[in-house]
């Protein structure tokens, strides 16, 4: 047989294994070597905090006056800040405040983002109307009062600092979802769901949402810096990271007010704080690329 | 001169001063910085902290707002540069009667404010009368309360002014009556609220007698003072140029004075560094080292009349036992946090008072010692802090005091075992806690307002709206009283040495560190004394020209 | 469009009725006053204080007077700074922010869109992630960071500019890119992710195939979904960088709307407190205004109801 048609043995051999959408965006993904050098330091990183008290050489609130502020050394790898407290150890557990902080954070706002955007923007009408004023409003309130009260009303607590932040973050997802959900709505395939008569709940779930990820991805790498530096000021006026506990973010607020007499405060901190954020971006930008369903699949 | 990347260029530019030839051969500007054109001008330039909230001498509050208002205003006495001692201002001279109560004021013929009106004793008069009535809320009336029958009469109990201890005798003779003889009267009156204020002008622009008046706009604005406001930006700069009317004219050397309001001590600095200011308000805590080491003749440190201290609510347990509260005040180590925290050449504070204050030094000391401190912690029943509740420590938001807090925080946790918690509050909210007494301990000072310890120990009465600790003490109030009708000045003194010696054996309060004046100066700025009050008249002040 | 530019306008009116409420209540619920000091009066001289600027009234009376006020475009006098008027600070301040607001937006822009439009074309190489690296630098360091490091380097170290202050035309540049870089890394993000939705497209294929040069598929064709991303996202941010930065305000001693915008919820300095968040919610709704009709302009599908 496989002299008439000597090619058939070769195709029946190597069938085509039908791949998902997920399957495929994963395999992708596994290809950008960036993105993947980004999530490992990032999940390293993340190990390494949560083992800090395990791992770190010193504790991070031991005080030694005598000594001051020392540059780096063999006992205090990253250097001594005014108080004589180890930074490599204050860095280490900072990772768990801003980490935690930010993917959470991050998370909450991006989940109430979309589905806030989405509905809005699918929906359209007045009830994208009203619900694009509420936001406006939203973004108008004074987040300092607001932060303010829920200080005085809640009192100190780490949980509330989680959601006065992703409370704030959440309004400029909802405007940048509803505007490509707006786009989106107006495509074939979407008249092509309604035709079939598909129900309004199904089509913002299954179709217009995996769509807009891409831009959603992008911006929630933006979100995450953004909520870190805020935890920072937020910690900075006593709502949030209680001294002598700190997180990069106040690190480097207090480094930066010494950068010339004593960079090393401030270089390591924003090293760890940079680091971290270029492999999110990474990591970001591979996902939206894998997850692109218009790219071509060579 | 080309510059380099390195420390080098900025020591070499700051000695280049002198070379302002070389300086202009910048590459890429040409221009002088506003240093060299203050000093070709004669107009100074200054870091003023913070935006003034106002210029009328009757309603501000702070002290970078006086800083302002004492180039503008001239009060009846005036301050020596050297060491503040009251000289002829717009008095120039005044009679004490024997019983020390009653000072006739003689005003000089030339006096003129600013739109060239005499200054008259009516116009004391009535400036008094406007900052006693009480529609006109001034947090600073209390300055009067010396004067006969002014504290009634600014409570609204009085009704009638002329009952109160200000007479006009003639146009150029002022008299005032105090309640009781008062040694450091004449100190005290050198004060915004004793300033006098051009009732014409305020009757013009609004009700002087209530806030929101606009006469102390640019334009409209008169003062009797060595200076005149020329431009008030907000948030960029108040500027004042030599008066023309001004009695003394001939002896101010200053063309003008520009007043920046620089918030960031860290931009202040750099502008300093650049050439962009004079002088400063302060220095950042992490540059002054750096000062000491390179620059040490740009440096001033001087002693400023205020204390830092902690409060204690002695109406919550445990602080309700006096016991803890020493073991508290005697295991910390001022010594270290003054040299490794604050670092800007503070003294440790053992007792309220600073040091020196009218002649007055505390004999009274707190005294730093672990093991007594362990033994009064056990006494009082927490044996190496055993069975003692987490105390919550309060402060205000700043970096500085935050970092005090944490030394301090460890400090006790290693030396008495005892657990404290830090809780850092924005201002207000921290000023509504003390006047709740919703706090256990919290952050403090006090800044003097006039050279005398009275303005240290009059707080701690019963009662008295700054004490905010829940304490008092009968025979304390006895003697703050007994002090106020004493007019042998040394009497006076030992008087408070008692009731401060109640003081420090009760502890209300925990004195940390008596404050210090850090100011960066460059040296052409001459006639700018250390003083107490870190107050430098600019009348006296000049800048030195160079010789090109 | 004019008749939906009316539209929005007359929407907006409740919004800014319900965002002036809302803050003034919220406002009022903090503890602490505008007049509260470290070193404490009597009661009688605060009582006195407050009936000069009607906060002795029960609350709602406050709220109907300040709203009459309100409706004549009197923001009242500011309770921190006693000499002014809330009108006469923010018209003082406004001219500065929005010239700093406009340069940073402008470096932004350039530089933002550039590297997005180059890293796009040239994705998952050097020139993709160098460029991306550097934007993004604009967010991982915050502004305390990069202002000051700029002044070193350019103010102090080469002496090439003031190190504060907004005087000579020289002044505006170091705040300006201070403040721009933030921007940068969003708009080099969104421009990069939004022309790679397009370029990714199968038409683009078609018209490289047909022989386009790519200059002319990025103009024609691409650009368009980069800069329709960065139209959404510039509406709110635009609000953002005019009422300015308290950070950088305070780093290069720049007198603008920022400082206001913080301090006054810190100082309780309620009357600038309304003043800010209106105007704010003003310029928000404006902003929104324009990029609405931007995108409609820009993507003619959506050109509709």
């Amino acid at each position: 047989m496989s002299a008439e048609f000597p090619n058939v043995t070769q195709h029946t051999s190597e069938v085509e294994v039908g791949q998902s959408l997920w399957q495929d965006a994963w395999h992708r993904l596994r290809q950008n070597k960036m993105a993947v050098a980004g999530a490992i330091f990032v999940l390293l990183l993340a190990i390494a905090s949560f083992l800090a008290p395990i791992i770190a050489p010193h504790s991070y609130d031991q005080t030694n006056l005598a000594i001051g502020a020392t540059p780096p050394s063999w006992n205090h790898l990253f250097g001594t800040d005014v108080l004589g407290r180890d930074l490599f150890s204050r860095t280490l557990y900072g990772g768990r405040i801003s980490l935690s902080v930010g993917l959470v954070a991050t998370a909450v706002s991006v989940i109430i983002g979309v589905l806030y955007g989405s509905i809005s923007g699918y929906v359209g009408g007045r009830v994208d109307v009203v619900m694009m004023r509420i936001v406006d409003i939203l973004y108008s309130l004074p987040f300092v009062i607001f932060v303010i009260l829920l200080m005085v009303i809640f009192g100190r607590n780490i949980y509330l600092l989680f959601g006065a932040i992703g409370a704030v973050e959440w309004l400029d997802m909802a405007r940048i979802v509803r505007g490509q959900v707006m786009s989106l709505k107006k495509q074939e395939f979407v008249e092509a769901a309604v035709a079939l008569g598909l129900r309004k709940r199904r089509i913002i779930l299954r179709h217009m949402i995996p769509n807009v990820l891409g831009i959603v991805i992008i911006y929630s790498t933006l979100i995450v810096p953004s909520v870190m530096l805020l935890e920072a000021f937020l910690s900075f006026l006593g709502f949030g990271v209680q001294p002598p506990m700190s997180s990069w973010g106040t690190l480097i607020n207090d480094g930066a007010k010494s950068m010339e007499e004593y960079p090393w405060l401030l270089i390591f901190p924003s090293l760890f704080f940079a680091i971290t954020l270029f492999s999110l971006n990474f990591v970001g930008d591979g996902l939206r690329d894998a997850l692109d369903v218009r790219a071509s699949k060579d | 001169m080309q510059f380099e990347f390195s420390h080098l260029s900025r020591r070499r530019f700051i000695r280049g001063l002198g070379a302002m030839a070389a300086l202009s051969a910048l590459p890429g500007c040409g221009r002088q910085t506003p240093v060299d054109v203050g000093d070709r001008e004669e107009i100074i330039n200054i870091g003023n902290g913070s935006e003034p909230q106002d210029l009328d001498p009757h309603l501000i509050t702070g002290q970078t707002d006086h800083y302002v208002v004492m180039s503008l205003m001239e009060g009846l006495v005036s301050e020596d540069p050297v060491d503040l001692h009251p000289i002829p201002g717009a008095a120039e001279s005044w009679d004490l009667s024997p019983d020390q109560k009653v000072y006739t004021f003689h005003l000089r013929k030339n006096g003129r404010w600013t739109n060239d009106d005499p200054v008259t004793a009516t116009d004391f008069l009535e400036s008094f009368k406007r900052i006693l009535t009480l529609s006109l809320g001034s947090e600073y009336s209390y300055m009067h309360w010396v004067v006969r029958n002014a504290r009634a009469y600014n409570e609204g109990k009085l009704k009638n002014f002329d009952e109160v201890g200000y007479k006009v005798l003639d146009d150029l003779t002022f008299q005032v009556t105090l309640a009781n003889p008062t040694p450091y009267f004449l100190s005290l009156i050198n004060n915004d609220a004793w300033y006098p204020v051009p009732m014409k002008v305020l009757r013009k622009y609004g009700d002087p007698y209530l806030r929101g008046n606009r006469w102390t706009h640019p334009g409209h604005f008169v003062g009797n003072g060595p200076f005149a406001l020329s431009k008030w930006r907000v948030n960029d700069v108040v500027a004042v140029k030599k008066s023309p009317t001004y009695w003394d004219r001939e002896n101010v050397r200053l063309n003008g004075i520009n007043f920046y309001p620089i918030e960031s001590d860290d931009t202040e600095e750099r502008a300093f560094r650049s050439g962009q200011l004079h002088a400063t308000y302060t220095l950042p805590l992490a540059k002054i080292d750096y000062y000491k080491e390179h620059y040490p003749e740009l440096l001033h440190i001087n002693a400023f009349l205020g204390c830092y201290f902690y409060k204690f609510n002695v109406t919550k347990a445990p602080l309700t036992d006096k016991r803890v509260r020493q073991a508290l005040t005697m295991s910390i180590d001022r010594e270290a946090i003054v040299k490794t925290v604050t670092r800007g050449g503070q003294l440790p504070a053992y007792n309220l008072v600073p040091p020196g204050t009218a002649g007055y030094t505390c004999r009274t000391l707190v005294k730093e010692d672990v093991a007594a401190a362990k033994r009064l912690l056990a006494e009082a029943g927490y044996p190496d802090g055993k069975g003692m509740p987490t105390i919550e420590l309060l402060y205000n938001t700043l970096e500085a005091h935050r970092t005090i807090a944490e030394a301090i925080q460890q400090m006790w946790k290693s030396k008495l075992g005892i657990e404290v918690r830090l809780v850092n509050q924005e201002w207000k909210v921290y000023l509504d806690a003390q006047r709740t007494l919703d706090y256990q301990i919290c952050r403090a000072s006090w800044i003097g307002d006039y050279v005398d310890p009275d303005t240290f120990l009059n707080m701690w009465l019963k009662d008295g709206g700054n004490n905010e600790t829940g304490w008092s003490n009968p025979e304390y109030d006895r003697l703050i009283d007994e002090a106020s009708r004493t007019a042998n000045p040394k009497q006076r003194l030992e008087v408070f040495q008692k009731a401060e010696a109640i003081l420090m054996d009760e502890l209300p309060i925990l004195p940390i560190y008596f404050y210090t004046s850090t100011r960066a100066i460059r040296p052409e700025v001459k006639g700018w004394y250390p003083t107490i009050l870190d107050r430098h008249p600019y009348k006296f002040v000049y800048l030195e020209k160079k010789a090109k | 469009m004019l008749r939906y530019i009316i539209k929005r306008i007359f929407e907006a009116i409740p919004v800014l009725f319900i965002v002036a409420t809302v803050s003034f209540f919220l406002m009022k619920m903090m503890p602490g006053g505008p007049f509260d000091t470290e070193k404490v009066t009597t009661p009688e001289i605060k009582l006195a204080i407050e009936k000069q600027y009607g906060l002795n009234q029960p609350i709602w009376k406050q709220y109907i007077d300040y709203m009459g006020h309100l409706a004549r475009g009197d923001l009242g006098p500011s309770f921190k700074y006693a000499g002014w008027t809330v009108n006469e600070l923010l018209a003082g301040a406004f001219p500065v922010s929005l010239e700093l607001g406009c340069y940073a937006l402008a470096f932004a822009l350039v530089v933002g869109m550039v590297a997005g439009i180059i890293a796009s074309l040239r994705k998952n190489t050097a020139s993709d992630y160098v460029p991306m690296s550097l934007a993004t630098l604009g967010i991982c360091l915050p502004t305390f960071v990069t202002g000051p490091l700029l002044i070193l380097l350019f103010g102090i170290c080469l002496h090439w500019y003031n190190t504060s202050g907004w005087y000579l035309p020289s002044d505006r540049v170091l705040p300006s890119i201070t403040l721009g870089l933030y921007y940068t890394a969003y708009i080099s993000r969104l421009t990069r992710g939004g022309m790679l939705e397009i370029l990714n497209q199968d038409f683009i294929r078609t018209a490289r195939a047909k022989g386009a040069t790519e200059w002319r598929i990025v103009w024609k064709h691409a650009l368009r979904g980069g800069v329709l991303s960065v139209v959404s996202f510039l509406g709110p941010a635009v609000a953002g960088i005019i009422t300015g930065s308290l950070v950088v305000e305070t780093i290069f001693q720049i007198p603008g709307l920022g400082r206001f915008f913080i301090m006054a919820g810190f100082n309780r300095d309620y009357t600038m407190v309304m003043g800010t968040v209106l105007f704010f919610a003003a310029l928000t709704i404006f902003a929104n205004l324009v990029v609405d009709i931007l995108q409609v302009w820009l993507n003619p599908k959506l050109r509709f109801e």
